[in-house]
């Protein structure tokens, strides 16, 4: 593995490629979508350390190797967050080190804030990158507002390491929130649970929680603000709630542990034989998607953003993988094959594929950055 | 004055025969040809440049505006989108061999869904058009831009406009969920949809803000949200516009973000206050007008805490509104600020950088220096929490030399603003009118990445080619 500590490094090694090389950062992730056919690894992980850090600015920036708990740690010191609440995905992969803030973008992964912060991506102010011919790309800046030229930032989100080696992140940082609360809602089923949710959301409370546990079921919505205001939103919502099932209240200390598990798809997680799909629909799609996959295989289920996202744990199958996707073609949504063993993931297509004129768009914005594929091939589609 | 690329007379010369042939793909109404109904599509809210288009189509449909596409990419004709026509940086802004696409007769609302909280809509829906569709319950569409009333969401999306309520909702792309477009060479596809983050390239990302490079987008699906209980605005005025950024900074630090943070420096006080007459503090240096939501008792709350921050740096005046009417009346000023300006000077330009925001008191320290070099007035307005910045050059539009001297100094700002560690534009866009200066912000290897990137989705480069990149890279 090369693992150079400066960003020249990184376009040195660039250069000198002759082959594929596997993108990453501490490899926390290396588990998820389909396996690179690479013959070397460059990784990111000692392009460490946070470069710059205005709370007042609300922004902070950090090379790409930095360990994210380090970023929250730095974060915390001054009363902030990334509001997009990234999971911790170790346990589901099984590794021991922690994601960098440079896999954490390149994966656009985001916890149950998202339904009312928005996504990493929507956090995500500035990239600086190595594209395929070894020059470093700046796209974005450090500043909150900014529309300067094509957003290379939302393209390089997401995009899993194919398009660039990103090497230095800007993220906008917000406050975090003084007080919480969670109530509890015990519904009768899924439709309930997803119209209680709906409820909460269409409410003027600001719910930045909204998950729903099949088990049970119970709806989950959370409150984050000032401490007066959860008290008095948690007392106005606890009213409205009531008409869906029985409401209770879950205080401070239990719900951070609550919403935790839920960011990391904690109640899903089986044996490692197990596979995890991630799936995004419309939230009144998820009850006639539920039926259908607990119909197709004995799936063990989590919904969160007030259903709109849906983690699906399964055998590891290619009938399992065929009944999701049909699911999810019903639901009109996207699916991720989020985890799964290494055959499984090489046989199917992790993601959807993508319309025919798209892909012929994406085969070219492919060459526009990384002109001789040397980028995590196959990460995201066969081939691509 | 900047330039626009030479048109190719070998389409100028089929003038007729391309209204003939667009005129089979748009039936009725749809063509318009003649020179003096081509007038009102010579411009946009960038009125200091104009060039009527060799023709405007108005399409009423995605398959139209799609075999529009196929016949100018399969005949080597350049097209120019366009919405209301409100770019304050000519984004709309045609050329003379170019066929207009006005989206503004797509304005049919497809489907509003409050459970799911999203909104279908055409690209020639205006902005506050949304808001009023889903108002009934309560809901409300977030990005603001001060042309809302006639800005059309499909403009909104190719500019990722903002607002004065971005600090908490953020800007367009923040607020999407999926569009329909036509690409350039005539393909109609589908991005994202009507759910949050779709696996694969983030088109829908990438096609936000693309100012109408990549494709033309013919519908929207945007999420709408719902409003808070209330909202209530309060106004703290200083002494010195270094006093007033160090108490925006204590608010931020503190864990408040309001919903709007404006502030004006003296000269846009005045302006305003000579207008509207809402009261402003004429002794002021720097005003910040703050507005925070939620029940009455949280704005109560939450007013009184940024109060409590804001006495801490001396101020002249502090005014907490009891009331909605007194909410409104803070802001009027604000709202007029722009009319106020046109009082003192007929012609303007809006300016759109922004900055970090704590290097505002040297930025303004700086443009005030300029003022004085350039012989011209300027008025500032800010939005304090997310360091966008709105100078307004006063210039006289009869004297050529004037029109130089503020385009000059408009540019000067902007450099400032890139230097500082900001950028060209906030908002606004980079258009015709700051393509430019794109040098300033990027390096050529750069610009050649984000060129390639617009060569993937439009090799011929038909669409809008003489915006955002400045001209000496486009492709003959």
């Amino acid at each position: 593995m090369n693992a150079p500590d400066t960003e020249a490094g990184i376009v040195d090694a660039v250069l000198a490629a002759r082959e594929p090389l596997a993108i990453e950062g501490n490899g926390s992730k290396r588990g998820l979508l389909r396996p690179v056919q690479a013959a070397e690894t460059l990784s990111t992980r000692n392009l460490s350390g946070i470069t710059l850090y205005k709370p007042t600015e609300m922004v902070l920036s950090a090379r790409a190797g930095t360990p994210l708990p380090e970023i929250e740690a730095t974060l915390a010191e001054r009363g902030q967050m990334l509001a997009p609440e990234p999971p911790d995905t170790h346990a589901l992969f099984g590794v021991r080190q922690p994601a960098t803030i440079g896999g954490i973008v390149a994966t656009n992964l985001s916890g149950p804030r998202r339904i009312n912060a928005g996504s990493i991506r929507d956090h995500l102010l500035g990239i600086r990158f190595v594209n395929g011919r070894g020059e470093v790309v700046r796209s974005g800046g450090r500043v909150l507002k900014n529309v300067t030229g094509l957003d290379l930032c939302k393209l390089l989100a997401g995009s899993h390491g194919t398009l660039g080696v990103l090497t230095e992140i800007t993220m906008k940082v917000l406050p975090a929130t003084e007080a919480t609360a969670t109530l509890k809602v015990a519904v009768p089923d899924i439709a309930t649970g997803i119209r209680a949710l709906s409820a909460g959301l269409t409410s003027p409370y600001g719910i930045t929680g909204a998950a729903l546990l099949p088990m049970g079921p119970t709806a989950l919505l959370r409150l984050e603000d000032f401490a007066e205001s959860v008290t008095y939103r948690a007392a106005r919502l606890r009213e409205d709630l009531a008409r869906f099932g029985e409401v209770s209240m879950v205080e401070a200390p239990e719900s951070r542990l609550l919403w935790r598990s839920i960011r990391d798809a904690d109640p899903i997680n089986g044996g490692p034989d197990h596979a995890i799909w991630r799936l995004s629909i419309r939230p009144s799609a998820a009850p006639a998607l539920v039926a259908a996959l607990q119909e197709a295989f004995a799936a063990r289920l989590l919904l969160d953003w007030g259903g709109g996202l849906v983690w699906v744990a399964g055998p590891a199958t290619e009938e399992a993988h065929q009944a999701v996707l049909a699911a999810t073609i019903a639901a009109r949504g996207s699916y991720t094959l989020f985890r799964a063993p290494e055959p499984l993931r090489a046989a199917v297509a992790v993601i959807p594929p993508e319309a025919p004129a798209l892909a012929a768009i994406a085969a070219r914005v492919k060459a526009a950055l990384d002109p001789a594929g040397l980028f995590n091939p196959g990460r995201m589609r066969a081939g691509q | 004055m900047i330039p626009l690329p030479p048109p190719k007379p070998e389409i100028l010369a089929r003038r007729d025969a391309i209204i003939a042939a667009l005129r089979t793909l748009v039936p009725g109404e749809g063509v318009i040809g003649d020179e003096t109904r081509l007038k009102p599509y010579e411009t946009d809210g960038l009125s200091a440049y104009r060039q009527p288009p060799l023709a405007v189509v108005l399409p009423t449909t995605t398959e139209q505006v799609a075999a529009v596409m196929r016949y100018c990419h399969g005949n080597g004709i350049r097209v120019v989108p366009r919405g209301a026509g409100t770019s304050l940086s000519g984004g709309a802004l045609p050329l003379a061999d170019a066929v207009v696409i006005g989206l503004m007769r797509m304005n049919r609302i497809l489907e509003i869904d409050f459970d799911d909280r999203l909104a279908v809509v055409e690209a020639g829906v205006t902005n506050l058009g949304i808001t009023k569709a889903v108002e009934h319950e309560g809901f409300f569409y977030a990005p603001d831009p001060s042309s809302q009333l006639a800005c059309m969401i499909g403009g909104n999306v190719n500019m990722n406009s903002g607002g004065a309520h971005c600090l908490k909702y953020g800007v367009t792309a923040n607020n999407l969920l999926g569009l329909k477009l036509v690409t350039p060479e005539g393909e109609i596809v589908e991005v994202g949809g009507d759910h949050l983050d779709t696996a694969g390239y983030d088109w829908l990302g990438l096609m936000t803000g693309s100012e109408g490079m990549l494709g033309i987008v013919t519908e929207v699906t945007v999420r709408i949200l719902r409003g808070p209980e209330g909202a209530r605005a309060m106004l703290a005025a200083f002494k010195g516009t270094e006093i007033a950024g160090a108490a925006v900074d204590a608010i931020i630090g503190s864990g408040i973000i309001p919903v709007a943070l404006e502030f004006m420096d003296k000269p846009c006080i005045h302006a305003c206050e000579a207008f509207a007459h809402a009261g402003y503090p004429l002794d002021a240096e720097a005003m910040l007008i703050i507005e925070v939501e939620g029940s009455v008792a949280e704005q109560d709350f939450l007013l009184a805490r940024i109060k409590e921050i804001c006495a801490r740096f001396d101020p002249i005046s502090l005014k907490v509104a009891t009331s909605a009417e007194e909410s409104m009346a803070i802001w009027k000023g604000r709202k007029g600020a722009f009319g106020a300006v046109g009082r003192i000077s007929p012609d303007y330009l809006c300016m759109d950088g922004t900055i970090p925001t704590g290097e505002l008191p040297f930025v303004l320290k700086r443009i005030g220096e300029m003022s004085t070099q350039y012989g011209l007035q300027v008025a500032n307005v800010f939005h304090a929490g997310d360091g966008n910045l709105h100078p307004l050059i006063m210039f006289d539009a009869n004297n050529p030399a004037s029109f130089r001297a503020a385009e000059d100094f408009g540019a000067d700002i902007l450099k400032l603003c890139v230097e500082v560690g900001g950028c060209l534009t906030g908002e606004h866009g980079v258009g015709v009118e700051k393509r430019d200066l794109m040098h300033v912000q990027f390096q050529p290897h750069e610009l050649a990445q984000q060129r390639a990137i617009k060569t993937a989705f439009d090799p011929a480069w038909l669409l809008n080619p003489h915006k955002v990149f400045p001209l000496e890279a486009l492709p003959q």
